[in-house]
């Protein structure tokens, strides 16, 4: 196996009295698509700019592409694409500027310069208003010429903050599509910061969650939610006369019953994944017609309340 | 040393400058006053006191504040010359250097300050270029376009000054040694004054229009060499500039290292 694109090793970060990043330790496989969850101010910017080489570190150690962002940074940043939070791009100059500068500023081979901007602007869908000042554009344009910016170099390993953030659903599976064959095609890392816990259940092969600048729990997101989400719902099916007698039946369980249309049709919820067979056992025990029993995979938005619901202290680390 | 990346940098600041009418106006109407309007009414002027009546001896008057070497530096030319030579030759030597000054601090200033305003900044951070290449980049963008326009200015300014003074002069009197000095040494020193206390401004302001206001501190004392040529305090001779020079490049160098000890991403991006 490869050596791991990121490892830190209690990486720290404090601005004064403010622990940003707080004692980090973490591995990101190549071709990895690694989720970095958290609120605003958990401290995933900050994690960006320490692991690019942009900001030092307080403490701890890290290796990015077998590269120490403290002393090789210049050598780190050419293998490395970054989507910041904000597009920040040169407003007053067209897209192809913005694009052509970087290219030089990114050391781009000349002779691959021109047509690789214009497959990015075709990519993205900008190559009809690449001559145009970036300040006309929509949000969405500007976060899709930023991306393509991200890209120009075809790095080894993407930052992308909140890549989706302002754009529309179609725009934003596009980029998503990008995304996987990025990783699975062409073996590029991508760390990506996200609110968006569908779009981390969708693309990440890991997630990590942030909370005031520790990694609270780590691990791909099915088996993150087996560990945290212990409470699931169930999609029970019954006979639609048995309805009322099912109602009846489950009154006696800690479990809240949702009849549902058509009638037959019962929503479960905080069942525990072990009192599963105690549930389908009491409803056939009460002589009721039981068609289908269906428990709901817990979603990462579950995990990632459930978490911050119970005030976590200290990593969990999950292994697939 | 990337000198692509640095190119890359000072073609985006010159890109960006230009489009910014708060920057590109005042860049090409200050030149255009210092270098032909003033120089032309100037040359005018004795002309024009002729044609009003006016004695000659009111320049006369005025040469008696100038410093005793520069009375008798100018003592073989006849009365109107001699006013057209102290004004044009000297007096308006201490304001060509605002030009240069000028033109290098409101640049920097869009380059440094206003790349953080507009949040251009981080997106350059993440790139490769080295911090040493970045500060160079940033300086270039300023001190180049300043140097440029001093020296197309200091052209500009000897055709006007010569073809206004042909009446009074009779003969091509511009450049003086001094002035030459004064374009190939001083005023590349001088740009590099109005660059390096942006440098250090713009650790402080958060705006554009606040390190302007802040860098324009710069030129007084480019106004107090003015008011000390007249009133008779200093002589802007060829060794007077060689040694303004070297003064200004030392102070250059000293702000320089004062100004780039903060010039690191560590620090910058800590600021955003």
């Amino acid at each position: 196996m490869s050596d791991p694109v990121i490892l830190t090793h209690e990486l720290t970060r404090c601005f004064g009295s403010l622990v940003a990043v707080n004692r980090l330790s973490l591995e990101v496989a190549q071709g990895e698509v690694f989720g970095f969850l958290g609120h605003n101010g958990a401290g995933k910017t900050t994690t960006v700019r320490l692991l690019n080489g942009v900001l030092a570190a307080s403490g701890g150690q890290a290796r990015v592409l077998g590269l120490d962002p403290a002393s090789q940074g210049t050598a780190l940043r050419r293998r490395t694409g970054v989507l910041t939070e904000s597009p920040s791009l040169d407003e007053r100059l067209t897209a192809r500027d913005n694009l052509a500068i970087f290219a030089d500023l990114y050391g781009v081979p000349r002779e691959r310069v021109r047509r690789r901007i214009a497959e990015l602007l075709e990519h993205f869908e900008l190559a009809d208003r690449a001559d145009e000042k970036v300040g006309g554009y929509s949000k969405g344009m500007k976060q899709r010429l930023a991306l393509a910016r991200a890209l120009l170099h075809e790095p080894d390993l993407l930052f992308l903050d909140e890549p989706t953030a302002a754009l529309d659903p179609v725009a934003a599976r596009g980029v998503h599509e990008l995304i996987l064959r990025m990783a699975r095609q062409e073996g590029r890392t991508v760390f990506l910061c996200t609110h968006n816990l569908v779009e981390a259940q969708r693309l990440c092969d890991r997630v990590g969650v942030m909370e005031q600048g520790r990694l609270v729990a780590v691990g791909a997101p099915q088996e993150l939610a087996r560990r945290y989400v212990h409470n699931l719902t169930v999609e029970v099916e019954v006979a639609p006369e048995d309805t009322d007698t099912a109602l009846q039946a489950l009154a006696g369980l800690p479990v809240a019953v949702q009849p549902g249309s058509p009638r037959g049709q019962l929503a479960v919820s905080g069942v525990r994944r072990e009192a599963i067979p105690a549930l389908v056992a009491a409803l056939v025990h009460a002589g009721v017609a039981v068609y289908g029993v269906a428990p709901q995979e817990p979603s990462l938005e579950d995990v990632y309340f459930a978490l911050h619901g119970e005030g976590v202290h200290g990593q969990r680390e999950v292994s697939p | 040393m990337n000198w692509r990346g640095v190119r890359a940098l000072v073609r985006k600041d010159l890109k960006v400058v230009m489009q910014n009418k708060g920057v590109s106006i005042p860049l090409i109407v200050v030149p255009v006053i210092v270098f032909v309007v003033v120089p032309a009414l100037v040359a005018l002027l004795p002309r024009l006191f002729g044609a009003m009546g006016a004695p000659t001896q009111d320049i006369e008057e005025l040469l008696t504040m100038a410093a005793p070497p520069l009375r008798e530096a100018l003592s073989h030319y006849s009365p109107e010359q001699a006013g057209v030579v102290f004004m044009l030759a000297y007096v308006m030597a201490p304001l060509f250097l605002i030009v240069p000054l000028m033109v290098a601090n409101v640049i920097a200033a869009d380059s440094f300050v206003g790349e953080r305003e507009r949040k251009t900044l981080e997106a350059l951070l993440h790139t490769p270029l080295t911090d040493g290449e970045l500060i160079v980049g940033k300086m270039l963008s300023a001190w180049l376009p300043a140097v440029a326009v001093s020296w197309l200015g200091f052209v500009v300014y000897g055709v006007t000054a010569n073809l206004a003074a042909w009446p009074v002069m009779g003969r091509v009197f511009f450049p003086t040694p001094m002035w030459i000095v004064l374009a190939l040494w001083v005023a590349p020193a001088a740009a590099g004054l109005g660059l390096v206390a942006m440098i250090l401004v713009s650790a402080r302001a958060k705006t554009f229009q606040e390190a302007y206001q802040l860098g324009g501190v710069v030129v007084l004392p480019v106004i107090l060499l003015v008011i000390g040529q007249i009133s008779g305090v200093v002589y802007l001779s060829v060794g007077v500039a060689l040694a303004l020079g070297l003064g200004l490049w030392v102070v250059d160098g000293v702000l320089l290292r004062l100004g780039a000890r903060n010039f690191h991403r560590n620090e910058l991006i800590a600021r955003l």
